[in-house]
């Protein structure tokens, strides 16, 4: 059997020196680009929707209120007391995953929210923030966390090192969840658009005819990555929050 | 069979059966969300307090189909 046509599912996540010459000069890659538009966008939306200041906003300040509100309250609900030292960094994380995983969704644009660098990175300043936190207001007695209160003392050598793992397994999985579902749906993006390639090419007019079907498939799932750039977005702020509010109240 | 062929092989076969780990999530995405209609419907006041915790849980979930399908990835791909 000879081999088809193959599927490069994953040449789309390389990176490519942005800018020109300047930007291959200081490796400015598409990903920093990409970074950089998120962050005028995000900057844009707050700037421009607040500058109106009215009591009863118009849409782009009805927006912008609502996205704050919702942050806000996230933290409020979940963090509890002392919440709002930490607000503007669940806020910018929420915000610049968000726009980041949006931003990756258009055409010839990259999502940078694919890389586990990118979010591993983010995953290790959640995991030192919430241990640096805990470590400052608790001092030792941070680490009574791993002893779950009402827990029987004679199951402590099972529990705590159990305890600890599971700690330490917070960022890897809050950089894995984000990281593999981008890639996830862009990679049936390509997969699917393959096929429609393929199967045009493969069988001329009945091909082209044929080849609607992964289109719906790929239109749909347009729809579904929109509800995980939110959603993964709405997460990881979410587990932020509860890190946070461990680290804060110690259970 | 050559190493290289037998390579591919076993590649192949070992994405395969990675990416049967996805089917548990499938089991526990719709029991989460089995949970999240029942309890609306015997109270519905408590829609939105419940529909946040639904989704949280649905994407802690998913997650875990995403790692099976990222060991696959990396088996067939790595």
């Amino acid at each position: 059997m000879a081999a088809g046509p193959s599927i490069d599912a994953l040449g789309q996540f390389r990176l490519a020196t942005s800018l020109g010459p300047i930007g291959a000069a200081v490796n400015f890659t598409n990903a920093n680009l990409m970074m950089l538009l998120t962050a005028a966008l995000v900057l844009a939306l707050f700037g421009y929707g607040m500058h109106a200041r009215a009591i009863v906003p118009a849409r782009t300040q009805a927006a912008a209120e609502m996205g704050y509100e919702f942050v806000a309250r996230l933290c409020e609900d979940i963090i509890g007391e002392g919440w709002k030292s930490f607000f503007p960094f669940v806020f910018t994380l929420f915000f610049f995953i968000l726009f980041g995983n949006l931003v990756g969704l258009f055409p010839y644009f990259f999502a940078f929210t694919s890389h586990i660098a990118v979010t591993a990175a983010l995953a290790v300043i959640v995991f030192a923030l919430s241990i640096i936190v805990g470590l400052v207001k608790h001092k030792l007695r941070f680490f009574t966390y791993f002893m779950p209160a009402g827990a029987p003392k004679l199951l402590a050598p099972i529990l705590v090192p159990i305890e600890i793992l599971t700690f330490l397994s917070r960022p890897v999985s809050l950089s894995i969840r984000l990281f593999a579902n981008i890639v996830a749906g862009h990679v049936l993006w390509e997969v699917f658009a393959g096929f429609m390639l393929i199967v045009a090419a493969a069988l001329g007019v009945i091909g082209i005819a044929a080849g609607v079907i992964p289109l719906a498939i790929n239109v749909v799932l347009v729809g579904f990555e929109l509800l995980v750039a939110g959603l993964q977005a709405y997460v990881f702020a979410v587990l932020t929050c509860l890190y946070l509010h461990d680290a804060v109240h110690l259970h | 069979m050559n190493p290289a062929t037998a390579a591919i092989l076993a590649k192949d076969i070992g994405a395969g059966l990675a990416a049967i780990g996805v089917a548990g999530a499938g089991v526990g995405i719709g029991q989460i969300f089995a949970a999240l209609v029942n309890s609306v419907a015997r109270n519905p006041a408590s829609r939105d307090q419940v529909f946040g915790l639904g989704i949280l849980g649905f994407a802690l979930t998913e997650a875990v189909a995403l790692y099976a399908l990222l060991i696959s990835f990396l088996i067939l791909f790595g």
